[in-house]
């Protein structure tokens, strides 16, 4: 398993509070995840705009690992949300293919799957709309995509 | 979910998407514009994002498929949207640099109209 050194440092400590859901890779569970990653962030009162990223990010997490994860075949997906007092961290976790080459997948507009008309711009989008996003994967036994966000407007 | 309404002005075919555009929904969108775009008198599409309320990457390739396919009929593709959200992803992504964005459908197909009209010349 690739490790990454680099600890989500600023983001540890206790969790105010978790969460753990479990459900098939089917595509209609896309939006099922990004809802209740949205709703259990909303604890936090943070603006529709930093919802909007987290919805997003999960979205494009939980269809990776539906087409290349799983390839559309049966398999489960795991989201696991920890609360900060401003911030969240979730991780998204399937145990299909895993991604031989995690720095290539990671480039703008690289898609394995270029007949399927992917844009090839899931990874960017996570990386854009969250603080940081870590990835690790095994080939043959899933990939784990971590990913935090601080919401600013907390605080304030 | 996601509704998907078309109508027409002219060779222009405006493409209304009400709801969530993720690549659950993806496949069927791709499908039914493209079944309207063999259509003879289809020669231009203008995207109405404004009733949309979510699009994640896949909506990229949606758009960036249509503009694939039209761009070879020399047809021109438009886009109505003003989800701040959404436009932060389209400019995210480049597409603002090929395919005009606006902030309602009027605008949108006069633009088309009047680019195709300069072409023909």
């Amino acid at each position: 398993m690739m490790q990454n050194d680099e600890t989500m440092a600023s983001y540890k400590g206790k969790p105010i509070n978790e969460m753990t859901l479990i459900f098939p890779a089917k595509s209609c569970n896309e939006s099922f995840a990004r809802v209740v990653a949205a709703s259990f962030v909303s604890q936090l009162d943070p603006t529709v705009e930093e919802l909007a990223d987290v919805k997003t990010a999960v979205s494009e997490a939980v269809t990776n690992s539906i087409i290349h994860g799983y390839e559309n075949q049966t398999g489960n997906i795991k989201m696991v949300c920890s609360l900060y007092q401003d911030s969240i961290e979730i991780e998204i976790i399937d145990e299909g293919n895993g991604i031989e080459n995690i720095e290539l997948a990671m480039q703008p507009l690289y898609t394995s799957k270029p007949e399927m008309e992917r844009s090839g711009m899931g990874f960017t989008v996570m990386e854009t709309f969250m603080d940081k996003v870590n990835v690790e994967s095994e080939v043959g036994k899933g990939t784990k995509v971590a990913m935090c966000k601080r919401f600013k407007s907390i605080g304030k | 979910m996601l509704q998907i309404k078309f109508s027409n002005r002219g060779n222009t075919l405006i493409v209304r998407l009400n709801g969530e555009l993720d690549h659950h929904a993806a496949d069927d969108v791709k499908r039914k514009i493209d079944n309207e775009m063999i259509k003879p008198a289809c020669k231009n599409i203008v995207f109405d994002l404004s009733k949309l309320i979510f699009m994640d990457s896949s909506g990229i390739g949606v758009i960036m498929g249509r503009y694939k396919n039209i761009y070879k009929t020399n047809g021109k593709i438009m886009i109505v949207c003003s989800n701040p959200h959404i436009v932060k992803l389209l400019e995210m992504s480049g597409i603002p640099k090929i395919i005009p964005i606006f902030d309602n459908v009027d605008k949108a197909v006069k633009k088309a109209l009047e680019v195709a009209e300069y072409d023909a010349k």
